[in-house]
């Protein structure tokens, strides 16, 4: 399985736009969300069939039973997370709580204790022919990157035949970034021609490269700005980067995502350009000698 | 008075809205909590920048002193620790520096050294004090730089604008942990609808008062807005998609300083926050 990764550095650049473009023009037997934060691929992808969803559980989270609890303080002391508060009673906070289990090594009472804790849903939606991969962190959660692992895994599980399988990545260069780069064959990274947008497109080819992951460059919305689309091109130019195309700002795409369409299901000019970025892209990753 | 500006997801504008706030309010002080992607830096270009280097402990073994009794690797719930032919290893990039190997060492083999996982900058535009903070790329997390940043930002008492990081995961929840009002931006599209709930949920989990800034609005139909009527949601204001707005923003300009129009835009939205933070502490002191 080739498994090509779609990433920007920043958020709203348009990966999901893309990301369900490519997935329609390659009839993807396999593709995945790994954006676990804030996924939105489901709103496009158009299933009928309702997925099946199991709880993935995180690190356990710490309890101290106040009966037991001598207030003895060693817990709250060797706590690196602030979790541990005194309120009339010690007491633990879930959302600080990272699952380390130093205070229910340090109490001398055994009053602490690790309870398994739900880290969020994975959904799997799976139509005997095509597998779609995806999840929901559970609010607050800080499990973002083990959840990715979770995603892709199922994915690759269900469709371990299909040629290729196409993944949505998340905003940013954290955790959840770093889990959803291991083990692809390609990174596409789609650029937005704004001063921020260079910067954050910079850092996550500086982070991909740490990977050693094959990297191209697209631009989306390349005519709102065309001086900062010219840098782009030249910086990619510079560092030896594929750049394969530039994708117009198109009001038509908006209204195909409002209506839970992509943009290539309509006739607009963002869907005419995305299908040459696709072609590009199918070359580089499935040529001889890569990935 | 401390005001977090948060979205479910990037590009909908919180760089926008929090930088142009702080601009508008002219003596404040600006938080870029968005470690991974910091952008806020780009627009106001400070001065006088002083760097400080944040970073973690992470254990460093003695191997003349370990005995391989595996205890630390048994104790580590981060599975940063493993023993592999006679060797203690140690796995810099998934220790989560909890210090529990330290404490679980019976013969004193581990000890801590500090590992740098990025830097905070602060500096001055003008009247706004910017403060960014930046992680280092192929590091995990960036909730020690947020952490530090708002430690010591709670000392300054200016108003203070903070640019949180996109989506809800643990970095959000560290980001507006102690502020006093959120901003939720929205875009007017399905994803945008989606992603909005999701910091709705947030704000409520975390009791923070809220309002809503509609962002990137066009004519006709707008999702977001609908949402908030329905779940009787405060609309703070609405920022119209506009193409010079656009053009300015992607040159990382301040709106405000170029632009009358824009300028009586914040600033309204400047005194409708101010307003609800004041009626948010007078019925809930």
């Amino acid at each position: 399985m080739k498994q090509l990764l779609i990433l920007s550095g920043k958020g709203g650049t348009g990966k999901t736009t893309i990301a369900s473009a490519f997935i329609k023009l390659a009839d993807a037997k396999a593709y995945a969300d790994c954006d676990v934060d804030a996924p939105n691929l489901h709103l496009i992808t158009g299933w009928s069939v309702k997925p099946a969803k199991t709880d993935c559980y995180g690190l356990p989270k710490a309890e101290i039973d106040p009966e037991l609890c001598i207030k003895c303080d060693q817990c709250r002391q060797n706590c690196r997370f602030d979790a541990i508060s005194i309120d009339e009673k010690y007491k633990v906070d879930p959302f600080a709580c990272e699952g380390c289990g130093v205070c229910e090594y340090v109490c001398p009472v055994e009053a602490i204790t690790m309870k398994p804790a739900v880290a969020g849903e994975l959904m799997l939606y799976s139509d005997g022919e095509k597998v779609f991969s995806t999840a929901q962190l559970k609010m607050g959660s800080g499990t973002s990157g083990m959840l990715v692992n979770e995603v892709k895994k199922q994915m690759k599980a269900a469709a371990a035949d299909a040629e290729l399988a196409i993944i949505d990545g998340s905003p940013g260069i954290g955790c959840p970034v770093i889990a959803s780069l291991s083990g692809v064959d390609m990174v596409l990274i789609v650029a937005e021609p704004s001063i921020s947008g260079i910067s954050d497109m910079e850092r996550i080819i500086n982070t991909a490269a740490k990977f050693g992951t094959k990297t191209a460059v697209c631009i989306n919305k390349y005519d709102t700005n065309i001086e900062n689309t010219e840098k782009i091109e030249e910086f990619c130019k510079k560092q030896g980067l594929p750049f394969i195309g530039r994708i117009p700002f198109d009001l038509g795409a908006v209204k195909a995502i409002n209506n839970g369409q992509t943009i290539v299901d309509i006739d607009c000019t963002s869907g005419i350009a995305v299908k040459e970025v696709y072609h590009k892209t199918m070359n580089l990753l499935f040529e001889k000698g890569g990935g | 008075m401390r005001i977090a500006v948060l979205s479910g997801k990037g590009g909908t504008g919180k760089t926008l809205v929090s930088v142009n706030l702080a601009a508008a309010a002219k003596a404040s002080t600006y938080i870029d909590c968005d470690v991974e992607e910091p952008n806020g830096h780009l627009f106001f270009k400070p001065e006088g920048i002083q760097e400080e280097e944040i970073s973690v402990k992470i254990p460093k073994v003695d191997h003349e002193l370990c005995n391989g009794c595996r205890k630390c690797v048994d104790l580590c719930n981060f599975n940063a620790l493993a023993y592999i032919k006679n060797k203690l290893i140690v796995f810099d990039d998934v220790c989560h520096s909890c210090g529990g190997c330290i404490l679980v060492c019976p013969v004193r083999a581990l000890t801590e050294k500090a590992k740098v996982i990025g830097k905070v900058q602060k500096g001055v535009s003008g009247e706004v004090a910017v403060w960014t903070g930046v992680l280092n790329t192929g590091e995990a997390t960036g909730i020690p730089i947020i952490k530090k940043l708002l430690e010591e930002s709670s000392e300054v008492n200016k108003q203070t604008f903070i640019d949180c990081p996109p989506g809800s995961a643990c970095i959000v929840m560290e980001s507006i942990k102690d502020a006093d009002y959120c901003i939720l931006v929205a875009e007017p599209t399905l994803f945008g609808v989606h992603n909005l709930n999701m910091v709705y949920e947030l704000v409520k989990l975390f009791n923070k008062p809220f309002g809503v800034l509609l962002n990137k609005c066009l004519e006709g139909e707008n999702p977001a807005e609908k949402f908030c009527l329905e779940k009787n949601i405060k609309i703070l204001g609405r920022i119209p998609f506009d193409n010079e707005l656009g053009t300015l923003n992607s040159n990382a300009k301040i709106a405000v300083n170029r632009n009358e129009k824009y300028r009586e835009l914040f600033s309204s939205l400047l005194n409708k926050v101010t307003k609800e933070v004041q009626h948010e502490t007078t019925t809930n002191p």
